[in-house]
Parts: structure tokens; C-alpha cells; sequence
């Protein structure tokens, strides 16, 4: 009964969304306040339904509800709680309940914050956020139905895919998709702000804390995604360029484009027609990376699809809303048109470079990804682009970024000069060189190119956006009242620039110093890498709630005296009769210390994976900095403030209307 | 930019070449570095019957034939890759992954060495049982979903 009362609730949500999408827009048209008003009920409505069909089916999964096909393939008797609930989104059909789930909560979100919008403008992003909805439910019901019944029900069920039964794994999802979907949000204003022609200072600091929120989670998406495969592939890597890795990373550099030109539209009233763009750019990659991961047409442990109408699904609403949104953009962009003068060499002019930088960073990272797929796609070849291509067009292009982010924080709006940035940044520069010197040398004893290039751009980050925050506090008469006179969107664009130097300084000091050997090790024998001994004593069977591993016993030492001990694993899932690679971690600031288990001889030894990765949590500490420093942003004060003086023009507006 | 003695209209036209050079040097950047790490996929056939240069980089995907893996000293191993018409010896150094077993699919990136021996650097077998790379899928030939290929085991039907 449940799961056709969660397929009931699904398609009720389906009709409020139609709703929520068509009457606002009538209403705009007929300047009809009713019908605008609806929009919020109706958010309101859409939430309750998809988060009954949710519930239900977390319900079918909690209680292990076999004659659910979706559940029986995905869920297992001996399957802990806690991944009974992550296996919601484990596979297909969930994981989009999920999206239209998280949509639905966003558009909930813009519903009740968005009192203080001018009514017309609150409607129409809500039916913009209705109407993207709707392809979603529209997919879910009509491709991907996660409450089908199976017939006959069967004794077990298929259980949840062994790699996804980690904890990293279950919160890495939905932390992506909030960032996914947050963009639909940054999308739907822009949709209003075409359909309306009013695009001011006031929209633009609408729209950012918006975008500012989805942009911090989709940052903890990646970054969890990231550590997750670090430690859960035994490959010991961080990012391998993977078409389904480059899906989410795409979004991300167009969404940290569009907050940036969010900024100059907000200060400046200038890049209006480019915001737009961007935020339609970022949400339609967004929805690409959907179609690159759900459509089966990439190979990897992401692509659940395989039935082609899915794929066709998907690709047929992105071409409506890509196409739609920029032939709106197209008809009414010349609207936008400002007449201000942009500076090069002033904060907006270096963050459009900024901007330039990005996007072509974005466009590189297209190109590599959608190649292959193309030419497959045409018959033309099969061929693939490895981490090398990638590399070399990422590389050239984060430098001049990290250049900037330093420069960018003592030129003024407006109009910049040499001389005066020129003064602040002496000293950070300095320190910046002096560290890229100290720090390799201090710390290895070497000093390799890359490793310099990178603690030099990493100091020169944080320095500057430290020197910055000093400026400000400095400049009050107390310690106290400086620091707390930095506005919180200051502290966050100052911890999320650290981030970024964090996360430089983690790279090029695991690309630098980082070891990694592969060897085959007899009982008690040992291997060297880095300075460290790993020892491989002996290799015992256990016993897991679902699973049989053979557990290996390795022990490090430096200098004699002992590290750590290591328990890597070889886990069996006689479920799905797959194996499992268990890597075992040391983990600490300076380095990890990281053994996998290969396959076991007849004569009693293994072959292991051994890696010294050095600072490789910088790497992911970087990524929680940006994430942070994004939290603070976008709950600065003046987005609170605003309220109270938008609400009244709102209720003048809507006064107006009626 | 702003340099005394320009005009508003000459400044205008720096900045539009300064814009033009760093689109094409980008351009010209993503170009190189694309031609250059282009890796095309290989079925043994394909490997035999073309003209490839020694020591180009290339994927070659196909099955493990079965019974042809030879543990060497060390970490080495031998086995033989196949598609079902053609085979090709394969050498690989390093710890092989999970699901790598004879029978079943999967691709290895690395370079053809003068006596006809595929050196493998990395060799890729997906987290599930049933998979087949869809290159080689298709190079094998499928009937009904099952391998046209005796030998080998079928990967769709339960065994």
C-alpha cells in the first residue's frame, strides 16, 4: 500500500508543479495578484507531496519491501540501517527522486524567503522552478518509476553496490545535488529577470546568497567525492579526470564564474547580459553532468541507466530549457544593455578576467569530456582523452587565477592604480617568496620546481587575502571592534580564498613529494618508500555484518621505531559476488600513509599498494575552507538587512498591482 | 590601461587584442595539449591488421583469454587478449584490479614494443561482474546480449 500511496503522492506532485509553472505565468501576463500569490501555496504543496513519496520510499527500504523492484534490486537483509536509508539514492530511479526531492526544497526555500520580493518577480521564479520540476517528475513517471512492483517478490534482495556502502558515499550525493539543483534557483532569477527586463542591484543581491549556498555545496560535493575515491578506490589518487568527475566539476567553475560577475552586477550594475548567461550556463551544465552520469552514455560506477529512452529523455529536456532559456536570452538580452565604462585595471575589469579564466578552463574541460562522446556518437572513432590533456589546460589556466585572486583584493572598483596596490602588496608578495623557498626546503629538504610554483602561489593566496581582512581591522581603533567590523561576506571570500591556497599547496606538494610503488611482499618482508619501511606481517579472514575479508597486517616504520600499523582489506559481498578493495589510512596533516591489497600467491605473499602522500588533506581542507568560507557569505548581515527595506517596496509593488 | 596619451578609442582596441591573443594562445594551448594526449581505442584486430607507430600511446580493450595468465617474478604478468578473431600478448607490471579476471573484459592503456607485445602501464576492470567494456562489446559482437565468443564466459547469462 505504501509504495502506491509514494506514487500517488509523486504524481499530485507532478499536477501542483504544472500549476505552479503555468498560473504564476498567466498571472504575470494579466497582472492578476491571485494567480501570482499562487505560486507560493503551491511551492508549498509540490514540497509536502514529493516529501511524502520520499518518505515512502525510505519507508520500503527501511522495512526491506522486496515487491518494490527498485528496493530489491538496491536493498539486502543483512544491509546496516544507516545504508538502508543512503540506498535511496544508490541507483538510478532513487537518485532522481532525490534531485526533484532537493529541487522541491529549494523552491520551498525561495518560497518563504522571498516575502520580501516584489510579487511579480517572486512568482515568476517559482514558475520558472515549477516548470523545471515538471521534466523531472515527467522523467520519474514515465522512465524511472522507483515504486514499480516486482512480480513474483523475491526472497532477498539484490543489495546496495559494496563500493557505495561507505559513509563518505551515503552524505557525497546529496551534497552534490543541493549544489546541482541550487543552481536551478540562479537560473530560474535569471529567467524572471528576462521575462520582467528588470535587472538592478536589488536582483543581483537576490540572487547571490542563492547561488552563493548552492555554490558551497556543490565545492562539499566534490570534495567529498574526492576523498571518497581516494580512499575507497585503492588507487590512492584524488581526481583522475574521470568524464563523471569533470560532470560536476564543469558546474562548478561556471557557478564560481557567476558568483564573481554576480559581485560586479551587484556593486557595479555592470555585466548584466553576462550574469544572465552564466547562471543559465551553470545550471544547463549542471544538467549535462545529469545527462552525462544518469544516461548510461559513460561507463563508470555512476551510470545506472542503460535503457536508451532515459538518455533520450534527459537530452530532449535539455535541449527545451538549454534552448528555451537562450532564445529568451537572445530575444530579451539587449534589454539589459548598461552604458557604464569598465576599467580594465580595476576590481570588476580583473574579475572579469577572472571570469575569462574560468570559463575557459570550463570550455577546456567540455571539450575533453564531450570529444570522445561525440565521435563515438557520429561512428567517426573510438579514443579517449586522458589526465595528461587535462592537465595541461588546467594547469596554465588556475596560475593566472591564483595571480589574480591576490591582486584582485587591493584594486578598487571602479578604477584601480599601479602604485597604490602596488604598496599593499609588497609585503605579501615578499613573504610569498621568502615561503616558497622556506617551506619545500624546511619541509623535504628539496626544492622542486613544482613544488615551489605552488607554495609561491599558495602563500601569495593567503597572504593577501589575509593582508585584506588585516587592512580592515586595522583601521578600527581596537582589535576587538576591527574584527568585528569585517562584514561576514568579507571573512568569506577571505576563508574561501584561503581555501583555494590550501588546496594549491595540498596539490603540488602531493604532485612534488608524493611515492607510490607497487609490490609483492612475502610474509614479513618489507618495502621501502619515502623514508618509510612497510612491513607485511601476516594476512587473517574476518568476518563483516554482509561481507567475508581477508585482512592484512602491515606495519610502518621510520627510523626503527614504529609508525603505525596498517589493516587493509579484501572485502567478498557474496550478494553481488563482487570484491572489494579496503585500502587502510594513517592519516595526518603532514602525510598519509596509505597500503591496498592487491591479490594474494599461492606461496603466502600479496601483492599491495603502498603511497606516502604528502599534505594530500589540504587537498579537501582547501575544499571545507571554500565551503565555510561560502556558509559566511551568504548569511551576511546586508542580505538580512535588505529585508526590511525590500519587504516595504515589495508591499508598495504589490499594491500597485492590486 | 591606462596610460596617458591613448585615446578612449586606441585603449579600447588594446584591450580587444589583448582579449584576441589570450583566446587564441588558450586556444592554441587546449589544441596542443588535446592532439597530443588523444588516446585511440584498439581491438587486438584493429592492432594487427593497422600500421601503428612503436610506442605510440593507445588503450587496447578486449577479453583475457582463458588460461593464459602467467604469474612472472614479482609483480609481472603475462596474459593474452583477445576478440575472439585476433590476440594479442600482453605484459603488465603492477597490481592488477579487483574484478580482473580470465574471461572477462578489460581495457589496458600503454604502447605496442617491437616483438608485438602490448606493454601495459594501467589496466582498467569495472566494479561489477557483468561488465564488458561497450568498445569491446561491440568488437566482439553481441547476440542477444550474450558473446558470440565461446571460449569466453558469457557475461549476461548466469552461471
Amino acid at each position: 500500500m505504501i509504495p502506491e500511496f509514494g506514487h500517488f503522492a509523486l504524481i499530485l506532485a507532478l499536477a501542483v508543479a504544472l500549476l505552479q509553472a503555468s498560473l504564476p505565468l498567466i498571472g504575470w501576463r494579466r497582472r492578476d495578484a491571485r494567480l501570482l500569490g499562487f505560486a507560493t501555496s503551491a511551492a508549498h504543496g509540490q514540497f509536502v507531496c514529493v516529501a511524502v513519496a520520499y518518505g515512502c520510499l525510505t519507508y520500503a527500504f527501511v522495512t526491506k519491501d522486496f515487491s518494490v523492484a527498485y528496493v530489491a534490486q538496491n536493498d539486502h537483509s543483512l544491509l546496516p540501517l544507516i545504508y538502508r536509508i543512503s540506498a535511496v539514492w544508490g541507483a538510478h530511479e532513487g537518485s532522481l527522486l532525490l534531485w526533484v526531492t532537493i529541487l522541491a526544497g529549494w523552491t520551498l526555500a525561495v518560497s518563504i524567503f522571498n516575502r520580501r520580493l516584489p510579487a511579480d518577480m517572486s512568482a515568476l521564479v517559482l514558475s520558472a522552478l515549477g516548470a523545471v520540476s515538471v521534466g523531472f517528475y515527467l522523467f520519474i513517471l514515465l522512465t524511472s518509476n522507483p515504486f514499480t512492483r516486482l512480480v513474483p517478490v523475491p526472497e532477498e534482495g539484490r543489495d546496495l553496490n559494496p563500493i557505495l556502502q561507505d559513509p563518505g558515499l551515503a552524505i557525497h550525493p546529496p551534497m552534490l545535488y543541493m549544489g546541482y539543483v541550487g543552481f536551478s534557483v540562479a537560473f530560474a532569477f535569471a529567467i524572471a529577470a528576462l521575462i520582467t527586463g528588470r535587472l538592478d542591484a536589488a536582483w543581483a543581491r537576490w540572487t547571490r546568497p542563492w547561488t552563493t549556498t548552492a555554490w558551497m555545496f556543490l565545492t562539499m560535493g566534490i570534495t567529498l567525492g574526492s576523498w571518497w575515491a581516494y580512499k575507497e578506490l585503492g588507487w590512492g589518487g584524488w581526481w583522475f579526470w574521470d568524464p563523471v568527475e569533470n560532470a560536476s566539476f564543469m558546474p562548478w567553475l561556471a557557478g564560481t564564474a557567476l558568483i564573481h560577475s554576480l559581485a560586479v552586477t551587484e556593486k557595479r550594475g555592470l555585466l548584466k547580459g553576462w550574469t544572465v548567461l552564466l547562471a543559465i550556463l551553470a545550471f544547463s551544465l549542471s544538467l549535462l553532468g545529469t545527462f552525462l552520469v544518469r544516461s548510461g552514455v559513460l561507463v563508470s560506477v555512476h551510470a545506472f541507466a542503460t535503457d536508451p529512452s532515459r538518455g533520450e529523455f534527459i537530452l530532449g529536456f535539455m535541449a527545451v530549457v538549454v534552448g528555451g532559456a537562450l532564445g529568451l536570452y537572445a530575444w530579451r538580452a539587449p534589454r539589459l544593455a548598461t552604458s557604464a565604462e569598465l576599467k580594465l585595471f580595476s576590481r570588476e575589469g580583473l574579475l572579469l578576467f577572472n571570469n575569462v579564466f574560468l570559463l575557459a578552463a570550463a570550455g577546456g574541460v567540455l571539450l575533453g569530456t564531450l570529444y570522445p562522446l561525440v565521435l563515438d556518437a557520429l561512428g567517426l572513432g573510438k579514443l579517449s582523452v586522458g589526465p595528461p590533456y587535462f592537465n595541461a589546460v588546467f594547469l596554465p589556466l588556475i596560475v593566472p587565477l591564483l595571480l589574480l585572486v591576490g591582486l584582485a583584493a587591493v584594486v578598487p572598483w571602479k578604477r584601480g592604480e599601479a602604485a597604490p596596490a602596488w604598496r599593499r602588496l609588497r609585503i605579501p608578495a615578499a613573504a610569498a617568496v621568502v615561503a616558497a623557498v622556506l617551506l619545500p626546503l624546511a619541509t623535504y629538504g628539496r626544492l622542486p620546481a613544482f613544488a615551489v610554483a605552488g607554495s609561491l602561489l599558495a602563500a601569495w593566496t593567503v597572504f593577501a587575502a589575509v593582508q585584506d581582512v588585516w587592512k580592515r581591522v586595522r583601521s578600527k581603533p581596537s582589535l576587538a571592534a576591527g574584527i568585528a567590523g569585517v562584514p561576514r561576506a568579507v571573512w568569506g571570500m577571505t576563508l574561501a580564498h584561503v581555501g583555494l591556497g590550501v588546496w594549491a599547496l595540498g596539490v603540488s606538494y602531493v604532485v612534488s613529494f608524493g611515492a607510490e610503488k607497487d609490490v609483492r611482499l612475502a610474509p614479513n618482508a618489507g618495502a621501502d618508500l619515502g623514508g618509510y619501511t612497510f612491513t607485511f606481517r601476516d594476512e587473517k579472514e574476518t568476518q563483516g555484518p554482509n561481507y567475508l575479508a581477508q585482512r592484512g597486517t602491515v606495519t610502518v616504520e621510520r627510523g626503527g621505531s614504529l609508525v603505525t600499523t596498517l589493516y587493509p582489506e579484501k572485502r567478498q559481498f557474496p550478494s553481488q559476488g563482487t570484491v572489494m578493495t579496503q585500502s587502510s589510512i594513517d592519516a595526518g596533516l603532514m602525510r598519509d600513509l596509505y597500503v591496498s591489497l592487491g591479490e594474494g600467491y599461492e606461496d603466502g605473499s600479496w601483492s599491495l599498494r603502498v603511497y606516502v602522500k604528502p599534505m594530500v588533506r589540504l587537498i579537501w581542507g582547501g575544499g571545507v575552507l571554500m565551503f565555510l568560507g561560502g556558509g559566511l557569505a551568504a548569511s551576511d548581515r546586508r542580505y538580512r538587512l535588505a529585508r526590511a527595506a525590500e519587504r516595504s517596496a515589495a508591499q508598495a509593488s504589490e499594491a500597485a498591482l492590486a | 590601461m591606462s596610460r596617458p596619451g591613448l585615446t578612449k578609442r586606441q585603449k579600447r582596441m588594446v584591450a580587444v587584442a589583448a582579449l584576441v591573443t589570450g583566446v587564441s594562445l588558450a586556444a592554441a594551448l587546449g589544441v596542443t595539449a588535446f592532439r597530443k594526449n588523444m588516446m585511440y581505442f584498439y581491438t587486438p584486430s584493429d592492432l594487427l591488421s593497422g600500421t601503428l607507430p612503436a610506442g605510440a600511446a593507445l588503450q587496447l580493450g578486449g577479453l583475457v583469454e582463458r588460461g593464459s595468465l602467467k604469474h612472472g617474478e614479482g609483480l609481472k604478468i603475462e596474459f593474452v587478449m583477445s576478440d575472439c578473431k585476433n590476440a594479442v600478448p600482453v605484459r603488465y607490471d603492477g597490481v592488477l584490479p579487483d574484478l580482473f579476471r580470465e574471461g572477462q573484459g578489460v581495457v589496458a592503456t600503454g604502447h605496442m614494443e617491437a616483438g608485438q607485445v602490448f606493454v601495459a602501464s594501467t589496466i582498467l576492470a569495472k566494479h561489477d561482474e557483468n561488465y564488458m567494456p561497450p568498445n569491446v562489446a561491440k568488437a566482439v559482437g553481441n547476440v542477444d546480449g550474450k558473446h558470440s565468443c565461446a571460449p569466453f564466459k558469457s557475461v549476461t547469462a548466469p552461471s
